[in-house]
């Protein structure tokens, strides 16, 4: 039962980071939480959709279909991230300057919502098939289902919480700084994304290029590990990163950080916001 | 354009699994049968593994970064490599407590 319940926390907690996060990003947006569960109930749908025809998934493309699944999955994610941290950067200010404002702005745009509806989405969907994936199975093995099965559940509660956590956590920042503490979330997010979907292309043998591995710090910090894990998710942290990994890490963070800076009209002379 | 992608993709995928040496496992009863394979240093290689359990099960390894759904009565391929001599553990993740395997690169 403990087996079980620790599979599905691990795989619920990946998507209720970012779940939690898009939750604390448009904390003041209105009808928010229709578009985040909108986002989440789609994507259940989805990931019972992909479960369903995972053998035919898989064997599509050389025996690659799922990697390339993952990989393109990732890369919508990371493109999204990008559209919304362009559209705050923009806006963000001027949100900021006026709470009276601020219905106006958010309705005459509703882009980032979608886009952040579409990032939740994709991350339940990436987690979710596989969890679907695992619960059946537990059913159709028949044994001791109900134990493995009443795991399943303390699990998806315990990664419900921890959403819950994130988010609460998150609102606990002062208002004047979470704008930026969320920006530099998003981008290390995205960075972290992108690196992930290097490694899939690279397992669907697309990429055979600056596959060494730099460094193995599983002995520190195992990327298994509940701690590993979240950092993965949250920063993109990986024990055994490839050279082509790291690149793409950077490379994304830069392209993070120049879409923030570039994008924010008439900046008074300051640091950027990293 | 979809399509033409798909094949651009299917030529670059058959042209890469042309240079892996290949090598196969079967999952039976939750278990990896061999549990142990050897394979080449420093080389790109696939590894077939055949599902005959009538269950799904994900091959993981955080050794070896793969994480792979494998649905019942089915196969997949997982490409690793080139890896630096040693042993690398691998699991079924739905079955971890009989699923267990180690690559081992010399």
């Amino acid at each position: 039962m403990l087996g079980a319940a620790v599979i599905v926390f691990r795989e619920v907690i990946e998507a209720g980071l970012i779940i939690g996060i898009v939750l604390a990003v448009t904390r003041t947006v209105p009808r928010r939480g229709l578009w985040v569960s909108a986002g989440v109930l789609v994507a259940s749908l989805g990931a019972a959709l992909l479960a369903l025809f995972a053998g035919r998934i898989a064997d599509a493309f050389a025996g690659s279909g799922q990697e390339l699944l993952n990989a393109a999955v990732l890369g919508i994610a990371v493109v999204m991230l990008m559209w919304h941290s362009l559209w705050m950067a923009k806006h963000g200010q001027e949100l900021a300057a006026s709470m009276a404002q601020l219905g106006r702005a958010v309705s005459s745009g509703r882009r980032p919502l979608t886009a952040l509806a579409v990032v939740v989405g994709l991350a339940v969907l990436r987690e979710g098939s596989e969890l679907v994936l695992f619960l059946y199975g537990i059913v159709a093995a028949g044994t001791s289902a109900s134990s493995l099965l009443l795991g399943s559940v303390l699990g998806l509660a315990a990664g419900a919480a921890f959403t819950a956590l994130t988010y609460y956590g998150l609102l606990a920042i002062p208002t004047r700084y979470i704008f930026s503490v969320t920006s530099v979330l998003i981008a290390l997010l995205a960075a972290g994304m992108a690196a992930q979907a290097v490694q899939y292309l690279d397992a669907a043998g697309l990429i055979t290029v600056l596959g060494e591995r730099l460094w193995d710090s599983s002995g520190l910090l195992p990327q298994d590990s509940i701690v590993g894990r979240l950092l993965h998710t949250l920063i993109g942290y990986n024990d055994r990163p490839t050279e082509l990994q790291l690149i793409t890490y950077a490379m994304t963070l830069l392209v993070m950080v120049a879409l923030n800076w570039i994008a924010t009209p008439s900046r008074p002379p300051r640091r950027a916001p990293a | 354009m979809i399509r033409l992608l798909a094949f651009g993709i299917g030529i670059a995928l058959c042209t890469a699994s042309a240079n892996a040496q290949e090598f196969s496992l079967v999952i039976r009863d939750h278990r990896f049968e061999p549990a142990e394979i050897k394979i080449p240093a420093g080389k790109r290689v696939a590894i077939t593994v055949a599902n005959e359990d009538a269950t799904p099960e994900e091959f993981e390894s955080s050794a070896l970064k793969v994480e792979k759904v494998i649905a019942g009565k089915s196969k997949a391929t997982v490409r690793v490599g080139p890896l630096k001599p040693g042993r690398y553990e691998f699991i079924g993740e739905y079955h971890a407590d009989t699923a267990k395997g180690v690559l081992v690169a010399e």
